[in-house]
């Protein structure tokens, strides 16, 4: 039997990959295939509580996040198509029009 | 059960070493492939965990839905010039070291806390019929928030409707 916090370690590390990327990666694409991983390191540990609970609240609770993630998805990579059309770049580090 | 543990390590090792891969090729197209296998894995531990109906929302959702959005998306902006740029910021070491802390801090948590994480299993079947008990609860318990979720999809799609929409 996997103990549950082997789960939680395997969510933990997938999490800070996410980060990782979000915080180093130039391109803004993979900036948020990053927070996807960051959404499914989440929903790991809502699942892996919800089958030791016995309690389906936790699988409706990870399918809220996958919905709030596609709605990111699709907003974000809507951003970058616009950003794209007007700046013709997709590096997060060159979008500094506010610096003045 | 030896074949359950062996699943798991497997899986769990699978998707930790292709999430790397996502957050260091340098070619978004290599990164989205990464993503899906990631994601793979992650539905294969969904079901590991009497998950059932996830593990097919997040296959048909996340790998047939998502991640075909962003391979059009890394097909629509042009890609030759971002593989030949630096991939990685200047505070890539500042916040590779601060990732770092914040995963020793996270393991010793969790390894420390590993005892209160053990909760009592539950029986075996407690979660099946996984859909049936999954829509009992969604339509029952939750109808408000699924509601807000869906208004929320729509919000979504005319945004990014109004955003990618040539002016």
């Amino acid at each position: 039997m996997v103990p549950t916090w082997h789960y939680l370690m395997l969510a933990a590390a997938l999490f800070t990959i996410g980060v990782i990327g979000v915080l180093t990666r130039r391109n803004v694409i993979i900036i948020l295939m990053s927070l996807e991983l960051i959404l499914n390191a989440v929903n790991i540990n809502l699942v892996a509580f919800a089958r030791d609970l016995a309690d389906v609240s936790g699988q409706i609770f990870a399918i809220f996040v996958i919905t709030v993630a596609a709605a990111e998805a699709a907003v974000g990579l809507g951003i970058l198509i616009a950003l794209f059309r007007n700046h013709d770049t997709v590096n997060a580090d060159e979008i500094d029009l506010l610096k003045g | 059960m030896i074949f359950y543990q062996a699943t798991f390590y497997t899986l769990a090792a699978v998707a930790v070493v292709s999430a790397l891969l996502v957050v260091t090729r340098r070619n978004p197209v290599h990164s989205a492939i990464y993503l899906i296998i990631t994601l793979l894995s992650v539905a294969l531990l969904y079901l590991q965990l009497q998950a059932e109906f996830l593990a097919a929302v997040q296959i048909i959702l996340y790998i047939g839905g998502i991640m075909v959005l962003f391979l059009f998306v890394i097909m629509l902006v042009r890609l030759d010039v971002a593989t030949r740029q630096a991939p990685f910021n200047r505070q890539g070491l500042v916040a590779g070291v601060a990732a770092l802390v914040l995963l020793v801090e996270f393991a010793g948590a969790i390894y420390l806390g590993r005892g209160t994480a053990e909760l009592p299993r539950a029986a075996a079947g407690a979660l099946q019929p996984n859909t049936e008990q999954i829509g009992r609860m969604l339509f029952q318990n939750y109808m408000l928030p699924f509601e807000i979720a869906s208004l929320l999809l729509l919000v979504a799609m005319v945004g990014a409707v109004v955003m990618a929409k040539r002016r």
